[in-house]
Parts: structure tokens; sequence; C-alpha cells
């Protein structure tokens, strides 16, 4: 870190001048062709016909419906997760129950999973050829190819977003607080808001904006149960696709650009949120940038 | 002393329960009830077609390619973003999530724009003859762009944490950069790196998103295994699709258990230092 990189130290491997200044820059070569060129592109071709066609790509109806879908998707979606996350936290750091290994891994399973195995999945639970099909049918349910189905398979692929940034967390900081505060008459409740929740709130936070991120950028579980109807279950990270293969590019990068504003902010508010002690990098305890929830000790 | 046992183990539990098992296990379990109800021979003939066993080589050999690429680049990334001070620095660590967040289907378009013939990348590659979009090599570029962070979080934090007085006692003796940074550096980023590889890995197998935009997606040819279990889908050939995604899932349970035991012995060896 920088305090060993002060000129009293000797150089450190790697510090020769030519070096360093050839490995900066191959890095950021390939940092401006694989990170900043695709944003580039998007912006370029968004506005190649000017604002204003820009702003008629998105006003346009089906375009506008894509948008208040994923957002109504991440509505329900991201609050259910949310309280799943905290509840999931709350069992496994809190408390001492057999299999909460297991249950760990369990939580963690939607990382590992294609969102296309996720989607065909629903798809057989939910769908007509699926386990509930012919009771849905029965009762004129229809989830598969509508709202419900994109909000499930939205729910699977990020299920684990806000437990994965509050268990680590949790775990570190033990349950003495808690016992304190329950011993001095503090119901369950009152403990969670007034002691648990101010220490987590920026991990917290972190995870629901990850979360909401994933959700409203999911394509591939999303296309397999959505049906792709124009208008109706087109959620906008579909109606990209569809408009870009109607050879819309305009409408394609316009409607892209809405999400890829979201992607800048969400890498902003995480940076702030990094720089409160939310997210396992600033934890230097913890095994770096360990992906798994294993870490956790039963 | 006996612990005082805290409130709100049954509601938590409950709900985590209940949850898990029904978002998480039960699409699952359908799943692997569907594929299972095809019969041995049926499913051993859908899984072992030759389309099925070519997408399974163009999306290995491709994930292999980009996973590859992934451990020298994203090692190199860490090393710069830790080793060294300069401009832009800050940004650029901060850019290097932007493959998370940045939907597939938006980085499908994009690269599929950058490196097609007429694309900024693409023309000049072309006028080289190299072909980007719509061959194995497109692929590779989505693979990889997607699975970048991985080697870098999990290397990042190692090299941050590394004690400079094992590079300093190896100067000392006299070693020169290059085998210090090989016998001494790389042996303590190795586990670090595994549990980055093989995430990466994983993430590449199932990706979906950002491949079939650049793909091409011609059978034998570009056609990864994600986009077969799809294609069967829309084919309404749903036993076939479930077969196919069964073995998707399989290879996502080996690699998770390889992560974790890869994670586990990286966890070890930190200790142990």
């Amino acid at each position: 870190m920088a305090k060993h990189l002060s000129g009293r130290r000797p150089p450190r491997i790697g510090d020769a001048p030519n070096f360093r200044r050839a490995l900066i820059g191959i890095v950021l070569f390939f940092v401006a062709v694989v990170v900043i060129a695709p944003l580039a592109v998007i912006a370029s071709h968004a506005f190649s016909k000017g604002l204003p066609y820009f702003a008629a790509a998105i006003a346009e109806p089906d375009t506008r419906h894509a948008i208040m879908l994923t957002v109504m998707t991440a509505l329900i979606a991201v609050p259910i997760n949310t309280a799943f996350g905290i509840a999931a936290a709350w069992a496994i750091t809190k408390h001492d129950f057999p299999g909460r290994r297991l249950l760990l891994i369990v939580i963690e399973i939607p990382f590992s999973i294609s969102p296309i195995v996720a989607g065909v999945s629903y798809l057989f639970v939910y769908g007509l050829q699926g386990l509930f099909g012919p009771v849905l049918e029965a009762a004129e349910l229809k989830i598969m190819f509508a709202l419900p189905g994109i909000v499930l398979a939205s729910m699977f692929v990020t299920a684990p977003f806000v437990a994965r940034e509050l268990i680590p967390l949790m775990q570190a900081q033990g349950r003495d607080l808690e016992e304190a505060a329950t011993s001095l008459g503090a119901s369950g409740w009152r403990t969670f808001f007034t002691v648990t929740l101010p220490n987590i709130k920026w991990a917290l936070l972190y995870g629901v904006v990850l979360c909401n991120s994933r959700v409203m950028g999911e394509f591939g579980a999303v296309s397999v149960v959505s049906g792709n109807i124009r208008g109706q279950t087109n959620t906008l990270p579909l109606h990209i696709e569809l408009l870009y293969h109607d050879y819309d590019a305009v409408g394609a990068f316009a409607a892209a650009s809405i999400l890829a504003t979201l992607a800048v902010i969400t890498l902003v508010v995480k940076v702030a949120l990094e720089r409160q002690g939310a997210g396992r990098r600033s934890r230097p305890a913890s095994l770096a940038g360990n992906d798994s929830l294993s870490e956790v000790k039963p | 002393m006996k612990r005082r046992v805290l409130p709100g183990l049954p509601l938590s539990l409950g709900i985590t329960l209940v949850y898990a098992a029904i978002i998480i296990v039960l699409p699952l379990i359908a799943l692997v009830f569907k594929a299972a109800s095809l019969g041995p021979a049926d499913y051993w003939r859908i899984i072992s077609s030759d389309r099925a066993v070519a997408s399974y080589v163009v999306t290995i050999s491709c994930a292999f390619v980009a996973t590859v690429f992934n451990l020298v680049f994203g090692l190199a990334l860490a090393w710069v973003l830790v080793r060294y001070r300069f401009p832009g620095r800050r940004i650029i660590d901060a850019l290097v999530d932007l493959p998370f967040a940045l939907p597939t289907a938006v980085a499908g378009i994009s690269l599929t724009t950058l490196f097609a013939v007429n694309g900024w990348f693409g023309g000049p590659l072309s006028a080289l003859g190299i072909k980007v979009a719509y061959t194995p090599l497109g692929i590779m570029i989505a693979m990889a762009f997607t699975s970048l962070p991985f080697v870098v979080r999990t290397v990042q934090p190692v090299l941050e944490e590394l004690d400079p007085t094992l590079e300093e006692a190896a100067q000392t003796l006299g070693g020169s950069d290059l085998s210090i940074f090989a016998r001494v550096v790389l042996p303590l980023l190795t586990p670090a790196l595994l549990a980055g590889v093989s995430l990466s890995f994983a993430r590449s197998l199932g990706e979906f998103g950002a491949i079939i935009f650049i793909a091409g997606n011609q059978p034998f040819e570009t056609e990864i295994t994600a986009l077969l279990a799809f294609i069967r889908l829309e084919e309404y050939d749903y036993p076939a699709s479930a077969a196919i995604a069964s073995v998707m899932l399989i290879a996502a349970f080996v690699m998770l258990a390889v992560t974790n035991l890869l994670q586990a012995r990286a966890l070890r060896y930190t200790v142990r230092n």
C-alpha cells in the first residue's frame, strides 16, 4: 500500500520505471478496450441521430412500457429479497442450529447457476408442462409468460445478494450488543431496529443496490419465462434485444443507455458505500474477495 | 456459562427456509424431475447428440481461453491497482466492476457493435484478416468481459496484505525481480488466483445474454450450450431442454464444489501465514 512506497524503502519488485510504465500502459489499453469502449459506443449510437430522436426513442410506447415493467419487477422483487436477506442473516449469525453450513450453501446456489437453467427450471414448476401447470391452469392463474413469472425468476437470480453482504458482517460483529439489549428488556424487534440495524445499514444498502441493479438488468432467466410479448411482458433488457434484432439501432442503444446509466450510478453508489465500510473489500480481516459465504464458521 | 438466546429464531429461520425452499430448491428439483422422467436411454441420446456435444466443446473451449486471458489480465490489473499510483487509478478501480453492473444484454449489443466488421475495433481487425463478431473469438470476448472482475477482486486484497519484508528478504539474497515474483510472490497469490479462476470459468460456462448477440449462433460452430437449451424450449421440445439444462446444472455444481474447495484451501493458507 501507499505507505510502503515512500522513498525511504528500497524499491519493491516491479517498481523499475520502465516496467511500471509499460504495465500501466498495457492495462490501461485493455481497460479502455474492454470497459470504456462499450460505454462510449452506447452513448455514441444512442445519440447518433441527435437528441430529439433519442427522446422519441425513449418515449416510444413499447419502450415506456418496458421501463415500467422493469421498475415494477424491481419494486416487488428487491424488497422481498431484502426481507429474506435480513431474515437469513439474523437466523444464521445470531443463533446456533444444526445445518447452518448447508443453508449457507443453498442460499449461494443462484450465483453458480446459469440464468438460462434458472428460467428453464421455473418453467418446469409453473409452466403448462410443469409440476403445478395443470393445477394453475384449472385455477386460471397465469404465472409463466406474465409478471409473476418475471418476478419469480428475478428473485431466484438475486436471492443471495443481500444475505451475502449481511452474513459476514453480522458474523464479525458477534452477538454481544444484541444480548446486552435483550438482557436489559428490549424486545427482539426493538433490538433489531435500534441495535443491529444501525450497525449494518451501509452493508444492507450495498446489498440492496447491487440486487436492484441485477434485477433491472436480468436477461437470461427472464427471457425464458417472459414470453417476450411486445408491450406486455417485455422488460427493458428484453426490449433492447427486440429493438436490436429489428435493426432499430438508435432505439436499442437509447434503451440500453438507460440501463448503462443505471450501471454507472450503481458503481458510484457502490464506491460511496465502500467508503462507509460496506462491501467485503473494505474488511481486510476477511479473506480476499471471498465470493463464498462459506467463510462463516459454524 | 450458557449464552443468552436471542429472540426471533422461529420467525427468521422460518422465512429463510420457506423462501429458500420455494424460490431456490423447488425449481431445481422440478428440473431434475423433468430430466429424470426421460429415462436413461433417451436422456443419454439427447445429451450426447452431436449438436449438444459440439455446444459443450464451444462453451468449454471458449470459457477456457477467456479464463486464461482473465487470469493474466486480472493479475496485471490487480498488480497495477495495488502497487502503482497514477492519475485515474481510483476510477479504473471502480470501473473494474462495470461488467457486473452492466446488464448482459447491454454488454452484448455494445460488444457486437464494437467488434462487427464496420465497428470501431472490428473494422481495423478485419483489415488484418481477423474476424471477431459471429465467430468463437466473439464468444471468448463476451465471456472475458462478463467474468473480468473475478480474478481482480480475489487477488487484489491478498496483494494489498502481502508482507513487504518477504520481498525485501528475497532482494537481500540477491534475487532478480522476475525470480522473486515467480518464487515468492506468485506462490502466495496462487490460492486467490485459483479461486478467481474457478469463479471466472464457472461464470463463463453459464453466460448467455452477452454471448448470444456476438456469437452468430451457428449450430456446431458458435452455438453455446445455454443457447441450445433455449432453442429446444422455443421448439417446444421440453424434455430435451430439461436434459441439456440438467447437464449445465451438474457442471455448475461441480464448479461450485471446486470453488468451495479452492476457497477453503485459500483460507487455510492465509490463516497459516
